[in-house]
């Protein structure tokens, strides 16, 4: 059996309930969140983000991830057709997990964030054996 | 046309604002054939040739398969979600699959010239016109 399609996914509009002082407009990214026993991984795709262009922070418990896109390439260029628009990426998430902040990692392969929050010591689970 | 400007975030406004004039146009009409609506495309002037650039987050270079012929690019590849396998999903909204598109330019293409750059997960594939299809002068005679 052939494999199913790529859904097609519109970009999604941030609504920010403030306004914002920069110009431009803004995307929320798709964004998939997996937990491990060790870790809670979250990937989002940002594509045309550029790594040295991700802001990430994780203050008192909330995480926000900011990338910017370089719209340099375009202004050369004369759009006649399209489907899609372009804009840089911000959301923000509540962890619920304690996070041992200091080990946080991330990195990026073609246009996927992968942040890696592993879990403060005190918030792993741990087994407790019956005798 | 787009004017350079020194401000990024002007810039990308600019941008921002000149795509969505060329939102829902029917440049392409009922022109784009096979298999699909993915991946999303933009279509650029660039002087005389073609620009189109696709977001494919998540696709590896690899997967990826551009051809060119005629007038027609075609774009197809499959996207996989690398996830550990051991994980319980908190939630799940990037979707993965096989696509296959093909676009049908209105102007015959010059497939050697063709250039296909991918960074960042987006595709952009550079279409000169073909020789025969370029403009050409003509002397009025008097």
């Amino acid at each position: 059996m052939a494999e199913q399609q790529v859904a097609l996914q519109e970009k999604k509009e941030l609504k920010p309930a403030e306004e914002r002082t920069e110009a431009g407009r803004f995307f929320s990214p798709y964004t998939d969140i997996h937990e491990t026993a060790a870790a809670v991984i979250v990937t989002m795709e940002m594509p045309g983000v550029d790594k040295s262009a991700i802001d990430i922070r994780l203050d008192k418990g909330v995480l926000t991830v900011k990338g910017t896109v370089d719209a340099g390439k375009y202004a050369a260029w004369r759009p006649i057709y399209s489907e899609y628009n372009i804009g840089n990426f911000v959301r923000t998430f509540t962890v619920s997990t304690k996070i041992d902040s200091a080990a946080i990692s991330a990195s990026v392969a073609d246009g996927v964030l992968t942040v890696t929050l592993p879990k403060a010591a005190e918030a792993v689970a741990k087994r407790i054996t019956v005798n | 046309m787009v004017v350079r400007m020194r401000d990024p975030f002007a810039t990308l406004a600019a941008v921002q604002r000149a795509m969505d004039d060329a939102m829902g146009g029917d440049w392409f009409g009922t022109r784009t054939a096979g298999g699909g609506a993915y991946p999303p495309v933009n279509v650029f002037n660039e002087g005389e040739d073609f620009v189109v650039v696709a977001e494919l987050p998540g696709v590896r270079k690899e997967d990826l398969d551009v051809q060119v012929r005629g007038d027609t690019l075609r774009i197809k590849g499959k996207k996989t979600l690398a996830h550990e396998p051991d994980a319980s999903v908190h939630r799940r909204e990037r979707a993965a699959g096989e696509f296959d598109r093909t676009l049908t330019l209105p102007a015959q293409l010059d497939a050697a010239k063709v250039a296909a750059e991918y960074k960042d997960g987006v595709l952009t594939v550079r279409l000169p016109r073909a020789e025969s299809e370029r403009p050409r002068s003509v002397t009025i005679n008097g």
